[in-house]
């Protein structure tokens, strides 16, 4: 937890001692020492190899020292909805989860869709505990009409657009998106959802949906999305599509083809994707509900396999917090969306590793490398010398309980309330100041 | 208010709570049934004398909801209806703050129709009453099918051996759903016939023993009860159904139904739509039990209540 003590510490070295680095982009998976100076990376090197003293160590002895974690989708709901979640809390919930960098989401009240509001994101009152960068709406409102300055967003720190919440469904829109992305090297993400085929859904079509008497989202809904905009990323040179939370078998093989067409696809996957399935709604369950819906078993293997091989690109938690009043209602009516930051890394821990034999190498590339390389954030995924001094350190041993009452986020809308779970954060570091330890 | 509204924990429901078929037992079921045979609006004991029933309709009704009310006023209960329009359902009340405010004023069961699946469920994970379910959606209609097969058990001897045919929009169909659910219980064969957009490949993993086909005539064939169901124009929205395709190829004639068996049964949960799903001459026949059907809600129904009630001996 951030105490006011952390906040005034004013140490300007940092070492961190005794622990197991693993840094997937510098190729580094051994025991390492590394001493943070100034915000940065000042020095590496074999343990007991580090001269002179730090005005602070930690002991990271029995444990994973990782470049600080990114998550490229997260909703702050800041500005407008204060009352679920806000920038401060959100950032609080992400350092719990080991999360450095946490990148918005601007479907908020109003949409983030001016370089004013970028700025305003991105200011010291709003509190932020990690580093926040904003993506900006991709058309005026989310509309999916006229396209937002692309150029003017990203001058105010914007690092990528969307209309996230919303596909952007017009052709012709979505060509001109992905066009105005290339001449700036600004990534397009989008929210693949036919919603002409989605509407009065609330889950996804299958068994679960037909005995619920649930009307049921298809997964061609999302498929139809990804094909013609990896059609669209490989027509327009240059262009950088990024689909968000990949849900189906089919929207993956369309990745796949881009990527083997040399397409600037990239791809996220949540962790209730790659953990839950569509029969976990069981009997109405509003915090099994979110969007894309959990999807069948054969969604989730093909999910597993391309998290192991390399097609997707990063895990991202789409954190989308939620008061208790607009979760306990109807189904149907019921809010979409669950909170993500505090057990992303521990159900990554506990399913891909544990479960699936998946690498910890590859798992923590999955938060670090390739996040940073979807949105090209310049110094972070990787702890080599001179880069930001952004450090997750976890025990991917330890087993313990996840209480929702006791999360950081102001929304308590998670399935995962206490479930027992392999791999915690001990400890998240920012620009080399501590900005969370475990209790 | 009392209530805490920080919990999503789907607590048990209150006993004598019915929510749906699905996860009753057999015996629950035979027992519900078998207080139905006893119960009688004209001759009723006042089992249920004080108490407080409260039939909260979110939905159009007629036979449901008359039937309730009659089942509960034969026991002696007292009732209230209250609906969405002329309360503060109106004005923006939540579901579950309604519920708070019926059980405030002291509610002992509530029976809910909504048109949310699972509403009762909601219902009953944060009230400590009985909730009945009398249709939520196009999940479940569980004292319909209880009514039909009370109907059903009043025509043959018992449910072993009996092939059954659910003709028509199974998709959006509670009542059929709720059929499915407590038929294959007891074994029934259940052919399930309809267009793919009323009765897609995926309604045969509702229970076991159930069987799709396209044809009517392959359904009815060797049938000893043929079920119908309404067209719900109401939520065909987006289907692409043509009304005179369906009717060539789906209504119910008197020719269609001599290919059940000679002893078959017609049944259909109402309101029917002469001239659609099927003919006059059908809705009218020697083999229809649609007024029946009706009939025997009442009983059903007080037997449902009483069950919830706890004076179920």
């Amino acid at each position: 937890m951030l105490s006011a003590k952390n906040q005034r510490r004013e140490s300007a070295s940092l070492l961190i001692k005794g622990g197991h680095l693993i840094d997937p982009a510098a190729k580094v998976n051994a025991p390492m020492d590394i001493l943070l100076r100034d915000g940065r990376v000042a020095e590496i090197a074999l343990p007991n190899k580090i001269r002179g003293g730090a005005d602070e160590k930690f002991d990271a002895r029995g444990l994973i020292v990782a470049p600080g974690f990114i998550d490229l989708h997260v909703h702050l709901r800041e500005p407008g909805q204060s009352y679920k979640e806000t920038i401060a809390s959100g950032t609080a919930a992400a350092a719990a989860g080991g999360f450095t960098s946490v990148c918005t989401m601007p479907n908020t009240q109003p949409v983030v869709d001016t370089e004013e509001w970028v700025a305003w994101l991105r200011r010291p009152e709003r509190g932020a505990v990690v580093n926040v960068f904003p993506i900006a709406a991709a058309t005026r409102n989310s509309r999916g009409a006229a396209l937002t300055d692309f150029a003017a967003l990203q001058r105010a720190g914007a690092v990528a657009v969307t209309d996230d919440g919303k596909p952007i469904l017009d052709d012709e829109v979505m060509r001109a998106a992905l066009r105005l992305g290339a001449e700036l090297n600004l990534p397009v993400v989008q929210h693949a959802e036919d919603t002409r085929l989605t509407e009065h859904c609330s889950m996804n079509e299958g068994a679960t949906s037909f005995r619920l008497g649930l009307r049921g989202m298809p997964p061609a809904a999302e498929a139809g999305i990804v094909e013609r905009d990896v059609n669209l990323a490989q027509q327009i040179r240059e262009s950088r599509l990024h689909v968000a939370h990949l849900s189906t078998s089919d929207a993956l093989k369309a990745v796949r083809r881009g990527k083997r067409a040399k397409a600037r696809v990239t791809c996220e996957v949540t962790p209730h994707h790659f953990i839950l399935l569509d029969e976990g709604v069981g009997e109405y369950n509003t915090n099994f509900k979110m969007n894309p819906p959990l999807r069948s078993s054969a969604d989730r293997e093909a999910i597993l396999v391309a998290l192991a091989d390399g097609t997707v690109d990063a895990i991202a938690t789409d954190h989308a917090p939620h008061a208790a009043h607009e979760k306990q209602v109807e189904f149907e009516r019921a809010a979409f969306g669950i909170t993500g930051l505090e057990t992303a890394l521990t159900l990554a821990i506990t399913k891909l590793h544990r479960d699936t034999k998946i690498p910890l190498t590859r798992i923590v590339e999955l938060f670090t490398a390739g996040p940073a390389r979807v949105f090209d954030l310049r110094g972070r995924g990787s702890l080599e010398r001179g880069n930001f001094g952004d450090v997750t350190i976890f025990d991917p041993k330890k087993r313990w309980t996840f209480e929702a009452a006791k999360s950081l986020s102001l929304s308590r809308n998670t399935p995962f309330d206490g479930w027992q779970f392999t791999g915690k954060v001990v400890a998240t570091i920012v620009s080399g100041k501590i900005v969370y330890r475990a209790g | 208010m009392m209530h805490g509204l920080n919990s999503y924990a789907m607590d048990k429901p209150a006993r004598g709570s019915l929510l749906g078929i699905e996860h009753l037992e057999e015996k629950e079921i035979l027992g519900l049934l078998k207080l139905a045979r006893r119960m009688n609006p004209l001759k009723a004991r006042p089992l249920l004398r004080n108490k407080r029933i409260v039939l909260l309709f979110y939905e159009a009704s007629t036979r449901t909801r008359s039937s309730f009310e009659i089942a509960a006023k034969s026991l002696g209960a007292i009732t209230t209806l209250v609906q969405s329009s002329g309360s503060s359902i109106e004005k923006g009340e939540s579901l579950l703050d309604t519920g708070y405010t019926l059980r405030a004023v002291g509610a002992d069961a509530i029976v809910l129709r909504h048109p949310c699946a699972g509403a009762p469920h909601l219902m009953a994970a944060h009230l400590d009453i009985p909730i009945i379910n009398a249709g939520d959606g196009m999940h479940e209609h569980p004292s319909q099918a209880l009514l039909d097969a009370l109907t059903i058990l009043k025509h043959k001897k018992s449910f072993k051996g009996l092939q059954v045919a659910i003709i028509g929009d199974i998709y959006h169909s509670r009542v059929a759903r709720s059929a499915c659910h407590l038929l294959t219980k007891f074994g029934v064969k259940i052919t399930l016939c309809g267009p793919p957009e009323f009765v897609p490949d995926v309604s045969t993993t509702l229970a076991p023993g159930l069987r799709v086909t396209r044809h009517i005539e392959d359904a009815l064939r060797g049938t000893d009860v043929v079920m119908l169901l309404r067209l719900q124009k109401e939520r065909l929205a987006g289907k692409k159904i043509h009304l005179q395709d369906y009717i060539a190829r789906y209504q119910m004639t008197p020719a269609r139904l001599r290919l059940a068996k000679r002893d078959a049964i017609v049944m259909h949960p109402g309101p029917i739509i002469r001239g659609l799903e099927l003919t006059a001459d059908v809705a009218d026949g020697p083999q229809s039990v649609i007024v029946e059907e009706i009939r025997n809600g009442v009983p059903t129904r007080m037997a449902i209540l009483a069950r919830a009630l706890g004076k179920a001996k």
